[in-house]
């Protein structure tokens, strides 16, 4: 899951390294919003979750890890 | 009044003590912040020597900072022109070329390391002087109203940015009209969601400055996360909000009022780009008893010329009008050679003339003799006139409706973009043949159409980092071993727009 979350990831953010991040993705702005809705966009229709606004927090977006344990946790609910 | 200082000398006069501007960090209040802008100003005049109408750069953050100096270099005579210093090197470099800029503002020391450019100065150091009353009221007495105040770089379909001049007599005119038809007063808390290289902050820089209220500049992150937004909204009471109509959507896409609602809203103002009413009709179904306002019109006519007061029920399918002309503002809808006005009902390019009108681009006057012309209804003396590239028609209400571009420039993501620009940039790499844009309205995509020997599309995003803006970057990548032609032997880009509807 991790290589399709950062496939999704780089495919929306061509010039961010997600697999060397020396910063946050939601905290340090490296992500802006319209990022955030492409992304969840993706991972809705890729994974058959529905992240919801509740969600939508630094601690569930600051590293692929944090997306993959949110998208592992809502498919299993 | 001729110059926007007097807004805030006027409220600093009324409301010493009062709370003018908050970020993360800081808040000021009216005479602190009369006093910043003072003493910048007289540091400015001291370094460079009593210069005035040249522009200086300001390397903008969302902070107070950034404001104090535009506030700064307005007492200094001169005018601020805001640049995101995250911007790629290359299109800086064009930019500042364009200006040769007096002196460069920064905040951060940081920004200064890896600029090569001169004249780099700290803002910190500014503000680290005394205020010197004799120099700022001569140079006051020097300034008339159609003096410029700010410039803004706006897409260039050549390639080149362009510097949208304009002047304090323009921003006066749009400030007092909001400030009346709107019933801005001290009580108005203002949320600034737009950055400060966005025309749209300059609503609600001036509107909070003149009313004497309270602007709250929004930290970036909280528009990625609607609950904290609107939990900020409430903890700082903001009542007011004049933003970019993605920041409405993205609010209603995530279906954030089923869990919290913004309790002090009372207006909520929005332009950009097309507000769908499916996302007006989910804020309404909540707040029903918000002034929601559709503003329309690009930066050279300041900000916006007409505007519409949303006063009755629409369908999700029905488009939302951009309203009616503001008051000391004129509008002709022009048929497409520009010669004449369209007949009341029928299709026009819309065309705007006043004291809205910006004063040009700078050191451009060749695209500012293209889009600024000549008032073709007036033959007996000189009258500019400035020509969006809108296509409009008034509806049977009398109101004006948006229906498309007469050129290939888009909006996407908010931002203003002409498609030839990125082409151009493409078009400059050496592995590519050719290439054309092409907008997929329905997924709001920019979709590259490329020539080349083989795919390549990593190596276009390596090099397109290096010259243009995130937001300009193409999403989806289509390669061809030669690109169709139509019969003048031009890139056929509706055989090319017709191959997305196909998907």
């Amino acid at each position: 899951m991790r290589e399709k979350v950062i496939k999704i990831l780089e495919d929306v953010r061509a010039d961010i390294d997600f697999n060397n991040l020396d910063k946050k993705l939601m905290d340090d702005e490296m992500l802006d919003s319209f990022d955030i809705i492409s992304i969840v966009g993706e991972f809705n229709e890729a994974f058959g979750v529905d992240i919801s606004v509740d969600d939508l927090l630094p601690e569930n977006f600051n590293t692929p890890e944090a997306m993959v344990k949110l998208i592992v946790k809502l498919q299993q609910e | 009044m001729k110059n926007v200082l007097a807004y805030l000398e006027d409220s600093a006069k009324k409301y010493p003590e009062k709370t003018a501007l908050v970020d993360e960090k800081h808040s000021l209040n009216y005479t602190e912040f009369i006093e910043s802008a003072k003493k910048i100003g007289s540091k400015i005049i001291d370094i460079t020597g009593n210069q005035t109408k040249k522009p200086i750069v300001v390397y903008i953050d969302r902070c107070i900072e950034s404001i104090e100096a535009f506030m700064g270099i307005v007492y200094s005579g001169n005018f601020y022109v805001p640049i995101d210093n995250a911007l790629p090197e290359q299109r800086k470099k064009l930019i500042i070329d364009t200006l040769n800029p007096i002196m460069i503002i920064c905040s951060k020391q940081g920004q200064m390391d890896f600029l090569k450019y001169r004249r780099n100065i700290l803002l910190q150091d500014l503000k680290d002087s005394c205020i010197n009353e004799v120099q700022l009221d001569k140079v006051q007495c020097g300034q008339i109203d159609t003096d410029p105040l700010y410039a803004i770089f706006t897409s260039g379909s050549t390639g080149v940015p362009k510097g949208v001049l304009v002047g304090h007599r323009s921003v006066i005119d749009l400030i007092d009209n909001f400030a009346e038809i709107f019933g801005f007063t001290h009580e108005n808390v203002w949320g600034n969601q737009a950055p400060f290289d966005f025309d749209v902050s300059v609503k609600d820089i001036y509107s909070t400055i003149k009313a004497g209220g309270t602007m709250y500049i929004i930290p970036k992150r909280l528009f990625s996360m609607p609950l904290k937004l609107v939990e900020y909204l409430n903890e700082n009471k903001i009542n007011t909000a004049i933003w970019a109509a993605s920041a409405l959507v993205m609010i209603a896409n995530f279906k954030t009022f089923d869990k919290i609602l913004p309790q002090y809203l009372k207006q909520i103002m929005f332009s950009g780009e097309a507000m769908p009413n499916k996302v007006l009709n989910y804020w309404r179904s909540y707040l029903k008893d918000l002034q929601y306002v559709n503003l329309y019109g690009p930066t050279e006519i300041t900000c916006n010329c007409t505007y519409y007061i949303v006063d009755r029920e629409f369908t999700n399918e029905e488009s939302l009008p951009i309203g009616k002309k503001f008051n000391n503002t004129d509008i002709i809808l022009l048929d497409s050679e520009r010669k004449q006005e369209v007949p009341r009902g029928e299709t026009g390019e819309l065309c705007v003339r006043g004291s809205s009108l910006a004063l040009g681009y700078y050191n451009n006057r060749k695209k500012t003799a293209e889009a600024f012309i000549q008032n073709p209804l007036n033959n007996d003396y000189p009258e500019l006139i400035y020509c969006t590239g809108d296509l409009v028609k008034y509806n049977e209400r009398g109101e004006l409706l948006f229906l498309s571009r007469r050129d290939f420039q888009i909006k996407h993501m908010g931002h203003r973009i002409e498609l030839g620009e990125i082409e151009v940039a493409v078009n400059a790499m050496d592995f590519i043949e050719s290439a054309v844009c092409i907008y997929d309205e329905k997924n709001e995509k920019i979709v590259l159409f490329y020539q080349a020997k083989q795919v390549c599309r990593k190596e276009i995003v390596e090099r397109l980092q290096t010259v243009l803006p995130k937001y300009m970057w193409p999403n989806k990548f289509v390669r061809y071993e030669k690109l169709p032609l139509n019969k003048n032997n031009k890139i056929d880009r509706t055989k090319l727009k017709e191959t997305l509807e196909e998907d």
